[in-house]
């Protein structure tokens, strides 16, 4: 399969929207970035609303020990009554009295936080001096006025990157940096790939504990492993690395593309990426194999969520023979989905942003066979008698790689299945096996 | 500032969300930033509500900040409006959007809607979810209830049943249960509100004899209310619980003028608790934490229809802290007020419980504790809005409560068997109990057992051996009480003679 040249491609033109939006602020994140990087603890400094956003999304998980928590702005904090500075450091304190095993503490910025410019770099500075090196604090911002779900991770990286700057005495500079929270398995089958491929000095970011070493340097290449790490890249570029342009790494085409991207980075014998790659690619397609006929000629329409969208639809279109209707993310980074965009067939709509109400309307005109969707709209679908994919759910699966090419075209097929299953239709004895 | 591991109500705003979503007809139109429709989920997922709530937000972002945020939001509203048509709207504004300063009332007023407005003032950073939701159905009411008299000839048995919500805890089999309870009675039960009412079913309020309020947190602002502007008394003894039950149902009959009648027990909890088996429940250790009205409730039905002893019992609604406080004093406690998920925390490992009757939030300090524990009130999660009938009030309610509450406690024979006999390989201390866990985990590390404040306790290592064949879920007790003991007579250290002088003394 060649890849068209990006450089030849024409800029599409999305739809911009402007409206309400149906989606996750960037604290959301911390749902999952609390189980990647075990060693630190989240602490949002914000409000009520704040508090109940994350229980209501994790509380439904009983933890002895968990991991984040809100610093509640209070009456008297807006009044003034009180210095916030002061409030925060007696919250740390009594944090870090109960829970002396938090190696790094991450304040997390909310939008009443940065509606009243509570400045939490300059705390978390003011922080570092009482608390380091025994526990390290740095801060980003998470507020849904400036982040949209899955741009809390980034701008999380981008923080962490800041820090190792000053934090850490320079060791080696890192030869790749992968940006982008994978799941450890899909983390441990690419290092495995790298170590055959002959690539050494590989760092992922972020690492599954916070006080790790990463040294960025001019010599230092890195790579998205996610699309929505604007700023992440940004920071690693201005610490002198230099980005190594792919598609991202979902299903077989998209896994390869982007492992070989890092190969002709890194000058590795084209044979012997051939090679190495053989065996898992033809794994790859035959997971697919099995999925093919649930999705092939499905119509396919995407609602934003993560950034993720161009990528997953490039995947379906491209590998399970969907036919797109359209392609909804909450932003575009231009240069980093641009690849992407290219492998979309000519016609497809691309949105930009959101006005919920009005898209929803498109969305019932269009009457597409699967939604893929957030969670306040997918029962409401359902109910309907559409077929949805709640698009969370990308952001919780192991879905990067090869192995799990089948996986990904699982999570968009079991809904189609279930559907089958459950309404008895006549493929429903093929979907049941 | 306050650190805030977990929070037991959310914002005001989202219960204003809970009026809007629970009624027909009412539409709310929230001022809020990029995010917080977050908040539909706790309606399309908790809940499984197979339609969008009826709430758009204006969902500004940082580059509105710069332009007229208040333009945004009489968009949103008059969008709303053309798109919905409802027969009211409710306007007010989230944590954000309060700091902005933009009035949403204020602004309502000056769109024009072909709509009756209704501006909720929801102080984000001084109240919270009950508060809201109280306040936005009180609000609502006196909107649409109007100031003109009573109808003459209003059959005394009819009544209205307030307080029930969206997201409510087991809110929609309390009303089937209660409303199948009091037809039986002959009560005509004319409104329920504001779970599946209209705003025109707000205004049918004073055609009723009395109200009967089952949620106060939700609905004792609008009962006092009604009961000023238009004379209608209520009732406000909770049904839960079969002594709660057949009190509530003694007073309903007085007030629809119905003679008494003795009740039939129509329930099995009494049978279930009397018979033989439940034995072993006697003077259980349970420490009781929720809203004011479940816990309360829970105290009666643990102390008097269980048996259990109730050794801490608090709610986190300030609003209700009296009437906690009176049913502490009736359990010889002392009554723990508080928002604060720490100090519930440390109220608990203080307490020594066998059993934590609490919130979702207890479930994460029982599991750090392995203390068992059931859940009797909001907040709550998924598993707790069930597909099956569930109620919690009347006669029903109380067989689900014998069920729910007994379940995670070790049962019987497995409990006589672990005092025997303690070093099985299967069986044994750090095993969960065998009918909830068929692959025991490896248990969580066992809490610090802190000496309570002034108390200089020193073990003997043979003491230390000795109260570890005390089965783990009187232990903690164990080691207070001889802790307590030793300070008390001046001993040091506290030998395996001490822990049996201890024992002896506090037998009761």
């Amino acid at each position: 399969m060649t890849l068209p040249d990006i450089a030849t491609c024409a800029e599409p033109a999305p739809l911009r929207q402007r409206g309400q939006h149906e989606v996750f602020c960037g604290l959301t994140s911390i749902i999952w970035l609390h189980r990647k990087v075990q060693d630190a603890f989240f602490l949002v400094v914000g409000s009520r609303t704040c508090a109940h956003l994350l229980q209501s999304a994790a509380g439904v998980m009983i933890f002895s020990e968990p991991r984040f928590a809100t610093a509640i702005m209070e009456e008297r904090d807006l009044a003034g009554m009180a210095d916030m500075h002061d409030e925060l450091d007696g919250v740390v304190a009594r944090l870090l009295e109960r829970r002396p095993d938090i190696r790094m503490l991450v304040l997390v910025g909310s939008c009443p936080s940065e509606v009243i410019k509570f400045d939490l770099t300059r705390a978390a500075t003011r922080l570092n001096a009482r608390h380091a090196p025994r526990h390290r604090v740095i801060a980003y911002s998470g507020s849904g006025i400036e982040t949209t779900f899955t741009q809390g991770e980034d701008n999380f990286l981008a923080a962490l990157v800041a820090d190792k700057a000053t934090s850490r005495p320079a060791g080696a500079a890192a030869k790749l940096v992968v940006a982008g929270c994978l799941a450890d398995v899909v983390e441990d089958q690419f290092a495995r790939l790298f170590s055959e491929l002959g690539l050494t000095g590989v760092v992922f970011l972020p690492g599954r504990d916070a006080i790790n070493g990463l040294c960025v340097g001019p010599e230092t290449r890195f790579i998205l492993a996610q699309p929505y790490l604007g700023a992440t890249a940004a920071a690693l570029e201005a610490r002198g690395a230099r980005r190594i342009d792919a598609i991202f790494p979902l299903g077989a085409e998209g896994t390869s593309a982007w492992l070989r991207a890092i190969c002709a980075a890194f000058r590795v014998d084209p044979a012997r990426f051939d090679a190495v790659v053989a065996q898992p690619k033809r794994r790859a397609a035959a997971a697919m194999a099995h999925y093919r006929p649930w999705l092939q000629a499905r119509r396919v329409f995407f609602f934003p969520d993560s950034q993720m969208e161009p990528s997953l639809a490039r995947f379906l279109s491209r590998e399970m023979g969907v036919a797109l209707l359209e392609v909804g993310s909450p932003y575009l980074h231009r240069e980093h989905v641009a690849g992407e965009l290219a492998l979309l067939p000519a016609g497809v709509t691309i949105s930009e942003g959101q006005d919920v109400d009005r898209q929803i309307d498109r969305c019932r005109a269009a009457n597409p066979d699967l939604i893929v969707c957030g969670l306040g709209l997918a029962n409401p679908f359902e109910a309907e008698g559409r077929v949805s994919k709640w698009s969370i759910e990308f952001s919780f699966t192991p879905i990067q790689g090869f192995e799990q090419a089948g996986d990904l075209a699982e999570l968009f097929a079991r809904p189609l299945m279930r559907h089958a299953i459950l309404t008895g239709g006549a493929d429903r004895r093929e979907a049941a096996r | 500032m306050k650190l805030s591991m977990w929070t037991y109500e959310g914002p005001p705003h989202v219960g204003a969300m809970r009026i809007a979503a629970s009624m027909q007809g009412v539409h709310y139109v929230l001022h809020a930033p990029q995010g917080d429709t977050y908040a539909d989920l706790l309606f399309t997922m908790i809940e499984r509500r197979p339609s969008r709530p009826p709430v758009t937000y204006t969902t500004f972002q940082a580059r509105d900040l710069a332009g007229s945020t208040a333009d945004v939001f009489k968009n949103a509203c008059r969008e709303a409006v053309a798109r919905f048509k409802p027969d009211a709207l409710l306007v007010g504004a989230s944590c954000t959007a309060e700091l902005l300063q933009d009035d949403p009332g204020g602004l309502a007023r000056t769109l024009d809607v072909p709509v009756p407005v209704v501006p909720l003032e929801l102080p984000s950073y001084q109240k919270k979810e009950n508060w809201g939701a109280a306040e936005t159905f009180y609000r609502l009411v006196r909107a649409f209830v109007g100031r003109s008299p009573r109808p003459e000839n209003i059959p005394a048995n009819s009544c209205n049943i307030l307080g029930p919500t969206s997201l409510g805890f087991r809110c929609r089999d309390d009303v089937t249960e209660i409303v199948r309870l009091l037809t039986d009675e002959g009560l005509d039960v004319r409104v329920v509100a504001p779970l599946g009412a209209t705003p025109a079913d707000l205004a049918r309020l004073p055609e009723a004899a009395f109200n009967i309020v089952l949620y106060p947190e939700i609905a004792d602002v609008t009962a006092r209310w009604l009961k000023t502007a238009h004379g209608m008394p209520f009732v406000s003894t909770i049904p839960i619980g079969v002594g709660a039950t057949e009190q509530f149902l003694a007073e309903v009959r007085a007030l629809a003028g119905l003679p008494v009648r003795e009740g039939l027990r129509r329930d099995r909890l009494t049978w279930y608790s009397r018979s033989i088996d439940s034995n072993y429940l006697t003077n259980k250790r349970v420490f009781i934490f929720g809203d004011a009205t479940h816990a309360i409730a829970a105290a009666r039905i643990a102390s008097e229809e269980l048996g259990f002893r109730v050794c801490g019992l608090g709610t986190y609604m300030r609003e209700f802290a009296r009437d906690v406080r009176d049913a502490a004093a009736k359990y010889g406690v002392e009554a723990l007020i508080s928002d604060d998920h720490l100090e519930v925390e440390a109220a608990i490992v203080a307490a020594r419980p066998e059993l934590v009757l609490g919130t979702q939030m207890e479930r994460h300090i029982a599991k750090r504790l392995r203390v068992p524990c059931a859940v009797i009130s909001a907040p709550t999660h998924v598993q707790d809005f069930p597909a099956r009938y569930s109620p919690q009030m009347g006669f029903e309610g109380a067989n689900v409560i014998f069920d729910s509450w007994v379940h995670p406690l070790m049962m019987g024979l497995e409990e006589h068997l672990l005092q025997m006999f303690r070093d099985d390989f299967e069986f044994n201390d750090g095993a969960a109990a065998s009918h909830l866990h068929p692959q025991a985990p490896k248990p969580a590390a066992a809490p610090v057992e802190t000496a309570p404040a002034g108390v200089i306790a020193t073990w003997t290592l043979e003491a230390e051996r000795e109260l570890q064949k005390v089965p783990f879920f009187v232990r903690g007790k164990a080691r207070r009480n001889t802790e307590l003991f030793a300070q008390g007579k001046g001993i040091h250290p506290i030998t395996v003679e001490t822990l049996y002088d201890a024992k002896a003394h506090f037998a009761r």
